[in-house]
């Protein structure tokens, strides 16, 4: 009736599905009906048509969203296709990758004795074991982490490795993926893990060098360490010295006393102002001068003369971190009654350290690379032995496959701090907020 | 000599120059226990140095001050012992980031007072309690609004269990909102006793809860007088004026 225009109607519409079918709201709890429409696909078809429908939206909005943006990226298609191709057929056809699996003992171990690589095992499967442990107690997804376990230690089967050399790699993944299920499930004071890895130094070391007039664990000589196990032992030790000496040295560099701040300066600039191939040598000179009555080690040398060079640049950064601290924590921490070492200890350099992480780390990665440095004092870390393997008339002309290797080797350790950086700070809640 | 029901701060004849600018010109004041001090005046009048030179936040160049019995000079236990004894309270609130709020709380008891992390807890959380926010003991200082912050910040001062409370402007840094929560557990603390200073420019709650306002200008003390005689009558000149400018807008 013509009235009744603006009442509103009350007559339920059903709502059309855009395929022109009718939906029909099920109950909840009962299974829906089945979907007899032959004009879609059904099951794996379907999935397929999602797939590379939602594969090639992306791509559209990606790189071919503008008229300009599409010529760039057919440009750099073919850029790419053109230089890749070439290196690619090389790497999968003339290059003789088998000079790395041939020398894989010499670039990994160096000249460590051959009967002696279990030591380097058992270390190796400690830190597996620990650092499964650490990531799984502060919170890796557990799940991930062993995928990705597994996918490398299948990577590393690939290579033409002997039975022991694959029984233990299966060991090392287990460890690595049982260490991870149980840190994320049992541990609960996390406190004994900074114990554990403070721990595995002296542990790594004694296993490594060994027992004078042992038998079961003869003294191996550092003259015998080379290939990466000395290259990580170089960073490691640099690594873990640099940071507190570094710390000691900013916090001089700021102290009232003026000796005190002066020395710290003039070293800190003086050791800035070298190279570290003359810091290098130059420690491995002048260490025997200073302390006659020693008989310093070479690789003890090589160590001081890295741990000094990197913590002259740590200090720098820590300086920075500390001029980063408002006043205003200061005069908390003294309002409580706080002296200034426990200020300085619970207060200021928590809050200095975790606004430099970026930079830190990537001092850490400078060093690890740095450590191929050695070579002109006669080490023969990673790089070096890579160098000596070339040199092998067996091997001639090969230079390529292993430089790329010892490049790639590198790069992994490299990224792997560039990646636990973001982590660290993502734990310690500074950096970009998830 | 300071007895128990005496004075509690004395200050003679203090004098601060910072650099060439003389910022504090001889001020003689006592305090005594338990008594509710208002201090105010307009920007750059002291009032704050004031307070600071009190727990050695600045360093006085002239004068005797003496603090529950303890004279204020360069000897550090001297002035770690006073510390201990006064509590204080920022603008910036100056809570610790990298520490949750009971953290924040249980720091001075644990590494300054050597009381054990259980007791340091339990006293924590009944001071969050006293404050108004027991369930944020967890969360990070971050997390929280501005007048939460400045509870948890005056929760923190009252853990080391003070004598004397410092307030540096502790709501001028507050959105109107948030101001009355800090008013009302400053409010709750006076009646409890405890000796406070404060520095504010709120003047309705230091017409409510001070036994005397100290009113600074040019770094001299310009007027001395308990709240209604301040208000109602003032005796100086650059009283009325800030009261006028203050009090009307």
């Amino acid at each position: 009736m013509k009235g009744d225009a603006q009442v509103p109607s009350t007559r339920i519409t059903r709502a059309k599905e855009p395929s022109g079918q009718d939906y029909v709201r099920t109950p909840p709890g009962c299974p829906s009906p089945p979907d007899t429409d032959p004009r879609r696909l059904h099951g794996a078809d379907r999935l397929v048509q999602n797939w590379l429908g939602a594969a090639w939206d992306w791509a559209r909005r990606n790189f071919f969203n503008t008229w300009y943006n599409s010529i760039l990226t057919v440009a750099i298609l073919y850029l790419l296709y053109t230089s890749l191709r070439p290196a690619l057929h090389w790497a999968l056809t003339e290059a003789r990758w088998e000079v790395i699996p041939a020398n894989l003992q010499p670039l990994l171990i160096g000249t460590y004795p051959r009967s002696q690589g279990w030591r380097i095992w058992a270390i190796a499967h400690t830190l597996l074991l620990l650092s499964g442990l650490s990531a799984g107690a502060f919170g890796a997804r557990v799940k991930r982490a062993s995928a990705w376990t597994a996918v490398a230690a299948a990577f590393l089967f690939l290579l033409p490795l002997g039975p022991f050399s694959r029984s233990m790699i299966a060991l090392g993944a287990l460890l690595l993926t049982g260490g991870l299920w149980i840190g994320a499930s049992r541990i609960r004071r996390r406190r004994w893990l900074f114990v554990a890895w403070f721990l595995s130094f002296p542990w790594t070391l004694f296993l490594m060098w060994g027992v004078r007039g042992s038998e079961t664990l003869p003294r191996v000589e550092t003259s015998w360490w080379g290939g990466l196990v000395l290259t990580l032992v170089l960073a490691v030790v640099g690594i873990a010295g640099s940071l507190p000496i570094g710390i000691l040295l900013a916090l001089g560099r700021r102290s009232d006393l003026p000796v005190i701040s002066w020395c710290c300066t003039a070293f800190i600039e003086v050791v800035r102002g070298t190279p570290l191939v003359a810091v290098i040598f130059m420690a491995h000179l002048l260490v025997p001068v200073f302390l006659p009555d020693f008989r310093i080690d070479k690789v003890v040398r090589a160590m001081m003369g890295l741990t000094l060079f990197t913590s002259a640049y740590m200090a720098e950064n820590v300086r920075g971190g500390l001029q980063s601290v408002p006043k205003g924590q200061y005069e908390a921490a003294y309002a409580l009654g706080m002296n200034g070492t426990l200020t300085m200890l619970l207060v200021i350099l928590p809050q200095a350290l975790r606004s430099v992480i970026p930079s830190i780390i990537g001092q850490f990665i400078s060093l690890f690379k740095d450590t191929s440095l050695v070579a002109i004092i006669g080490l023969l870390d990673l790089l070096g032995i890579a160098r000596s393997v070339i040199a092998n008339p067996a091997w001639l002309g090969l230079q390529v496959e292993v430089f790329l290797f010892a490049a790639f080797v590198y790069w992994s350790f490299s990224f792997t701090l560039s990646r636990s950086s973001r982590r660290i700070e993502q734990a310690l809640g500074v950096g970009p907020k998830r | 000599m300071q007895t128990a029901t005496d004075t509690i701060i004395t200050c003679e004849d203090v004098h601060k120059w910072y650099g060439e600018f003389h910022v504090l010109k001889g001020i003689s004041v006592e305090i005594k226990r338990g008594e509710k001090v208002v201090i105010c005046g307009p920007s750059g009048s002291g009032k704050s140095t004031f307070i600071r030179t009190l727990n050695r936040l600045e360093e006085h160049q002239r004068g005797r001050i003496v603090v529950d019995g303890i004279e204020l000079t360069s000897d550090l236990k001297n002035i770690e012992a006073i510390r201990r004894e006064t509590g204080m309270v920022f603008q910036q609130f100056n809570l610790f980031p990298h520490l949750t709020v009971l953290q924040n709380v249980t720091l001075g008891p644990i590494w300054v007072r050597k009381m054990k992390r259980s007791d340091a807890e339990a006293l924590a959380m009944s001071l969050l309690e006293r404050v108004g926010i027991p369930d944020q003991a967890g969360k990070y200082p971050a997390q929280l609004s501005g007048g939460q912050q400045q509870r948890v910040a005056i929760a923190r001062a009252l853990a080391m269990q003070p004598k004397i409370m410092l307030f540096d402007e502790p709501t001028s840094a507050l959105d109107p909102e948030m101001i009355k929560e800090v008013l009302d557990v400053m409010r709750e603390l006076a009646h409890s006793g405890m000796t406070m200073l404060v520095v504010t420019h709120e003047m309705g709650f230091a017409r409510e809860i001070a036994d005397r306002i100290l009113f600074f200008d040019q770094g001299q003390i310009v007027e001395e007088a308990p709240p209604d005689e301040f208000f109602d009558s003032p005796k100086q000149e650059r009283t009325k004026l800030f009261l006028s400018q203050i009090l009307h807008h």
